[in-house]
């Protein structure tokens, strides 16, 4: 076995092995530094996969040699690639910056836990994108969202235990959700691997377990995904959550919910189930348009900056919805690259974040006044991002809105109404970055002494993500690719 | 009669979880939800799931309960019922289980041996096992080598939950005076102490039966984890909390649950190291079958002394805030 | 016999609702955290129910034993892990109540609500 063929079992197994350590020695900021190192490396491993995966094809990897169905089945295609880069690199960069925002906001007893916990986060998402076994999805979402939990119950205020807890029961809810559609698929096919089950599913798809299944399968993860109306645990959970522990969620968690709904939609559901297609368009569409919507008009409203944020990612889920509801190549494409250009741009957000937070008493918007004078980097990569998030051209987030508007123009009979609102909501996103931006630059600042310095690393950090923004913006060439080659192994179609 | 046994047995279910969330008395209800678990391990019992009856008894009735009533201890044991959204609830619930009971008729019935969950993957499992793997109990050999990489999943689950209560638990409390009473343990009420004291070296043997005859028989690494957690959990109760821990302080705990994980997770290294895949026991030895029962019994091992050091520490954060 | 065969099915279906009922509609944590383990409790009774074969027993290969119908090892499998789960959680958000009581002293909803909104 070459090392390549061994890449997608030490994405996971590397952080495994990491995270005893990490609890057992605990010597003065080893913690980060070994966290940082794995993060960075298992950061590697999913380049190295994704520059063998740009020709297209997939790697697959028998679990203990035993081969599918019988053993467990890890399957790394082009789509789980751009998730891969999306998890390690947003936990990358997070914690390389991090050290200094976590220091202040959680006693240095506690540090070597919550570290063990992030790399757990980190190996639980990874074991998601990479699984091809029903089951062994559930396993790697109940540690990712318990790594989760303590992530975010590790903020300061007090207000972020109800917050959590209310993540707890639902997230709880919605994994077991997806636990009894795994279920009734079982009982029905007898398998658990997904390929195998997109074969055998299609001597059963009339009877009614497997229409339920459908539906508890796509409900669970909606609430994983906090897709409009199943989204109220996220705004709070993201608001007191560690500044840090913010740029890693909001990059990726609510993402790897939307790829396993996906995935499992696509994979075993569409291609078996008549008239499924159509369902799932009907059902999805609306709630991504009223996401998009709703949850701008709360971010117009809102008065914290996290929470804005927060509400925005709402809106930006429901821009990837609308992509994959429209069940085109182009849709698709669509929709997957703007789960990679939405995590630039809300990692770049919540990092700008995080360093005006060590400054800032509060992060209210009223008490950003002054703040791009006292922080002229942050404040331009706080620009740059809100540029990336409205869809300006010259950034990554105009790439995807462009693939997204052209997929509605091609939609039978909604498609200006798709347009309109793809519009609307971009709007929206203009009205709510400005409101922060123009309390930023222009309102005359109070006379407050600064508290802290930003390290320079956090800073450093921060305008790397921006520059990302720029980057993607320009040199397209290898998110789309990689999307494109998802949207088609999705649809069935070869790349 | 079993049929009729069962029958019982589920309508007994139903009415205890009804009991459990009508009463207004959260130490009733614990207490209940004990009782709803060995229902149900009963049930699983006969079922023919021996394997998931001795691991419900173990943790859904044993340790949940005993973390349950410390979590008690330090919040509340009456619930003050305010009846928000029921009708919402109510709605919800009454489409829920439409849909659910809906989806039965087309189900195979109990005990249908043409169901297709019992002719694609499982019957290879029942005859292979003897061949590839050669010990007894199937559940054993799917869990620790076929399904290895759940169980690894499982025992990072422990892991997460283990330093997760630690983190949550371990911010400062609030300052109060500290309660003495707790430090006695039940040392002054004599039945429990003697029967305590007699039952503690059955419970700690029949943990280490469970965990090295877990190939032949019903059970393995997570129900001897449970049950020697259990006994250890016991005697942190007539003993006292300090004694305790300072039989086997936090930091040992720790470092069980780390070596635990860190021991499946090497055995797993060591089948791509010589050659193998991840967690693929065959390259231990020469002989691929005896290669197989190498690592399960290893990785069993890992399980047992992550699960008991886990469950115990979860137990002591929470004691030890009282 | 058919209806017999399907009680195990409603009876999961019926302690689904009675879980997911205590976890929507009370508002003290603790139920909540009860109504979620009866929830995922009843769900391992509908995995384990499909490992029975009628006649089996448990999957324990008996040596010498000719013709023995074995119960399906998969479902209980994945049940056991299924409990741990279970117990993580429950543990998990217990800790978390432990902390909302000492820093709200309350482990009511409405009135941690309360506590937050002045």
């Amino acid at each position: 076995m070459t090392l390549l063929e061994q890449l997608p079992a030490l994405q996971v197994a590397i952080p495994f092995l990491a995270v005893p350590l990490v609890m057992l020695l605990r010597p003065r900021g080893f913690a980060w530094l070994a966290a940082v190192v794995t993060s960075a490396f298992v950061f590697c491993t999913a380049c190295a996969m994704t520059v063998h995966l740009l020709g297209g094809g997939h790697l697959d990897y028998a679990m203990g040699s035993w081969s599918p169905p019988y053993g467990i089945e890890l399957r790394v295609d082009s789509f789980s690639a751009i998730l891969l880069l999306v998890i390690t690199g947003a936990s990358t960069l997070a914690l390389l910056g991090g050290q200094q925002s976590i220091t202040t906001q959680i006693e240095s007893h506690r540090q070597p836990m919550f570290f063990a916990a992030w790399l757990l986060a980190l190996a639980g998402l990874s074991g998601i994108v990479l699984s091809g076994d029903a089951f062994n999805i559930f396993v790697f979402m109940e540690i990712s969202s318990l790594a989760s939990y303590v992530l975010i119950a590790g903020g300061p205020d007090r207000q972020a235990l109800p917050a959590v807890f209310k993540y707890l029961v639902m997230g709880t809810l919605g994994a077991t959700f997806y636990l009894i559609g795994v279920g009734l698929v079982y009982m029905m096919t007898g398998t658990l691997n997904l390929a195998d089950m997109s074969d055998r599913v299609q001597a059963v798809a009339d009877q009614t377990p497997i229409l339920v299944a459908a539906g508890f399968i796509t409900i669970g993860l909606a609430l994983k995904a906090a897709i409009f109306p199943l989204h109220a645990w996220l705004p709070n959970a993201y608001t007191f959550a560690p500044h840090i522990v913010t740029v890693f969620l909001a990059a990726c968690a609510t993402k790897v919910a939307l790829y396993v709904l996906l995935r499992f939609d696509f994979v075993v559901f569409q291609p078996n189930l008549a008239g499924h297609t159509l369902q799932f368009s009907y059902f999805l569409m609306p709630l991504a348009l009223l996401a998009i919507i709703v949850a701008s008009v709360m971010a117009m409203r809102e008065k914290h900056l996290k929470r804005l944020l927060a509400y925005s990612s709402v809106a930006q889920v429901g821009y990837i919805m609308l992509g994959a509801s429209l069940v085109s190549q182009v849709g698709i494409t669509a929709g997957v690259l703007h789960v990679f250009n939405h995590a630039l741009a809300k990692g770049t957000l919540f990092l700008a974040v995080a360093c005006l937070a060590l400054r800032l008493s509060s992060l209210g918007i009223a008490g950003l006044a002054g703040a791009a004078r006292m922080m002229p980097l942050t404040m331009a990569a706080f620009v740059v991002g809100g540029l990336s998030l409205i869809g300006v051209p010259g950034t990554a987030g105009f790439v995807s809105k462009w693939y997204l508007i052209s997929a509605a123009l091609a939609h039978d009979s909604l498609g200006l109404l798709l347009v309109v609102v793809v519009v609307l909501g971009s709007l929206m996103a203009v009205v709510y970055i400005w409101r922060v931006i123009e309390v930023a630059y222009f309102a005359d600042a109070p006379d407050t002494a600064a508290s802290r310095p930003v390290p320079a690393l956090l800073l450093w950090v921060t305008c790397v993500a921006a520059a990302a923004n720029l980057y993607f913006g320009l040199a397209t060439g290898v998110p789309v690719s990689l999307a494109q080659a998802a949207a088609g192994s999705l649809l069935g179609v070869a790349p | 009669m079993v049929i009729l046994f069962g029958l019982f047995l589920l309508t007994l279910l139903v009415l205890t979880a009804v009991a459990i969330v009508r009463t207004p008395n959260l130490f009733v209800a614990v207490m209940l939800m004990a009782i709803f678990s060995l229902l149900m391990a009963a049930n699983f019992f006969i079922l023919d799931a021996a394997d998931v009856a001795l691991t419900e008894a173990a943790v859904g009735a044993g340790v949940t309960t005993v973390i349950f009533l410390s979590a008690l201890a330090l919040t509340a044991d009456r619930e003050r019922v305010t009846k928000t959204g029921t009708y919402f609830a109510m709605g919800v619930v009454s489409v829920t289980v439409v849909v659910l009971i809906y989806a039965t008729f087309d189900k195979p019935v109990l005990g249908d041996p043409n169901a297709p969950v019992h002719q694609h993957v499982a019957p290879w499992y029942l005859e292979q096992t003897p061949e590839l793997i050669d010990i007894p109990n199937v559940v054993t050999a799917v869990l620790g080598s076929f399904r290895g990489y759940d169980t690894l999943g499982e025992v990072f689950v422990v892991l997460v939950a283990c330093i997760g209560v630690q983190f949550i638990l371990g911010a400062s409390p609030p300052p109060q005076a500290p309660r003495g009473q707790d430090e006695q343990g039940l040392r002054h009420h004599l039945v429990p102490q003697v029967v305590g004291r007699l039952l503690f070296p059955f419970i700690i043997l029949f943990g280490l039966y469970v965990q090295f005859h877990g190939e032949y028989g019903p059970g393995g690494g997570f129900q001897a984890g449970a049950i020697i957690a259990t006994g250890l959990i016991l005697h942190a109760l007539l003993e006292g909390e300090s004694a305790a821990l300072k039989a086997i302080p936090p930091n040992t705990l720790l470092a069980m649950v780390a070596g635990g994980a860190l021991l499946y997770t090497l055995v797993g290294v060591l089948g791509i190291v010589l050659g193998g895949n991840f967690l693929d026991y065959s390259v231990l030895h020469s002989n691929p079958v005896t290669g197989q029962q190498i690592g399960i019994l290893m990785i069993e091992a890992g399980v047992g002394i992550t699960v008991c050091g886990a469950l115990l520490s979860i137990f002591h954060a929470f004691a030890v805030r009282d | 016999m058919d209806i017999l065969g399907y009680y195990n099915y409603w009876v999961f279906a019926v302690l689904l609702m009675i879980g997911f009922y205590a976890v929507i509609a009370r508002g003290n944590l603790i139920k909540k955290l009860l109504g979620l383990s009866i929830f995922q409790s009843a769900v391992f009774l509908m995995y384990i129910t499909m490992d029975k074969v009628e006649g089996g027993t448990a999957p324990i290969i008996q040596p010498g034993a000719v013709d023995q119908i074995y119960s399906n090892p998969l479902p209980q499998v994945l049940i056991l892990t299924a409990i741990v789960v279970g117990v993580s959680t429950t543990a998990l958000g217990l800790s978390i109540v432990v902390r909302i009581k000492e820093t709200y002293g309350s482990v009511e909803e409405p009135e941690i609500f309360d506590a937050d909104d002045v």
